[in-house]
């Protein structure tokens, strides 16, 4: 019954990712993005691994496929002309994953008792954990306690994304967004030679961003 | 979605806007929910993190990004984000001023195994402020991008 389920999810996984590549409307490739990731958590579930599937639901199908949705309404919705031909990035890609499948090769069996993993500090965590920490759920034990370093260090990560992110979208073409603060108004000249690209790309939006780019012009002097 | 309907509020959607005004209350509880059960079931500060910000982001969606930065300003929103990870930190320094190690728990309390819960449970709440602030940092981020400002 499960080899059915998992033989389910990873041919209508294997079917979402065929149809992503295929796919010219770049709206309908979000969207099976996020269908992408709702059936890697049903295939964490098929695992027991519901912690990792509850943030691949949350994060992976929910979040980023409004980022993504996000940057669509800038960049417009269609995919360009590619410019290069596709071979040398097929063969790239063709390598990387025959390369990736040989290295799984040498991965011990799923859930075999005998893997490394489940030798290491795994049984102490399992059966200590009760005692030392006393939370049920041994995952929330280890994350927050016996691995606490790890999610600190994971927080912060997330906290330096935030601030790469809006360090990068600062010097983005349309300024004002920051206004409230302050921020984006002392680097508006650096915003005309973006825009340019800018404007090429979100063919809806061309007409209010030329509009900016004029008002902008004539602040600069 | 033609045209960035983020700056402008969906007035003419009125199934989504009922909708949503239902639903947000409850996706925040339940964020709620996945945050202080993520000792006994599957979840914890990052799902709840992410499902909280999901119903910030929800409003901003259907009633516009001005709506809810007024709701949630964007200051509040960095703040969120960087008090997290002080919180946490801040944790680890209390154990060591208890005289413990960096992050070891059991000295927050006298009773080691209450210490860990509550040097947990404090620690939970500190991701789920920078995950939630992080989230809707970066929508506001990308939101208000395709906005011209009048």
């Amino acid at each position: 019954m499960v080899e059915f389920v998992d033989i389910a999810l990873l041919v209508l996984l294997g079917i979402t990712a065929f149809s992503i590549i295929r796919q010219k409307n770049l709206f309908a490739a979000v969207m099976m993005a996020g269908i992408y990731s709702l059936l890697s958590a049903a295939l964490f579930v098929v695992m027991d691994a519901v912690d990792v599937a509850f943030t691949e639901a949350a994060v992976g199908a929910g979040i980023s496929t409004i980022l993504m949705l996000g940057t669509l309404a800038l960049v417009g919705h269609n995919e360009h002309q590619p410019q290069h031909r596709p071979i040398l990035p097929l063969f790239v890609v063709i390598l990387t994953g025959a390369v990736l499948v040989y290295g799984t090769l040498d991965i011990p069996p799923f859930g075999d008792a005998a893997n490394p993993a489940h030798h290491h500090v795994a049984p102490h965590y399992l059966e200590e954990s009760e005692h030392e920490i006393g939370i049920p759920n041994v995952v929330t034990s280890v994350l927050a306690s016996y691995r606490g370093y790890d999610t600190m260090g994971e927080t912060t990560v997330i906290f330096a994304a935030l601030v790469g992110v809006l360090l990068l979208l600062s010097l983005g073409p349309r300024p004002g967004r920051l206004a409230s603060n302050g921020r984006a108004t002392t680097i508006r000249d650096r915003d005309k030679p973006v825009s340019k690209e800018g404007m090429e790309e979100a063919q809806g939006d061309t007409l209010q961003v030329s509009d900016e780019e004029n008002t902008l012009g004539d602040t600069n002097g | 979605m033609k045209k960035t309907p983020w700056g402008t509020p969906m007035d003419d959607r009125v199934i989504l806007r009922v909708g949503a005004k239902i639903l947000i209350p409850f996706i925040l509880l339940f964020a709620l929910y996945v945050q202080f059960h993520g000792d006994y079931g599957p979840g914890g500060g990052f799902q709840a993190g992410v499902i909280f910000a999901a119903g910030f982001v929800l409003y901003g969606l259907i009633y516009g990004l001005e709506n809810v930065k007024r709701a949630l300003p964007p200051q509040a929103v960095y703040i969120c984000s960087a008090l997290g990870v002080l919180l946490f930190a801040g944790v680890g320094y209390v154990t060591m001023a208890l005289g413990g190690a960096f992050l070891d728990y059991g000295v927050l309390a006298h009773d080691p195994e209450h210490g860990q819960h509550y040097g947990i449970l404090l620690v939970e709440l500190g991701v789920l402020i920078t995950v939630f602030g992080v989230m809707v940092a970066v929508f506001y981020a990308f939101a208000g991008r395709g906005r011209v400002d009048k």
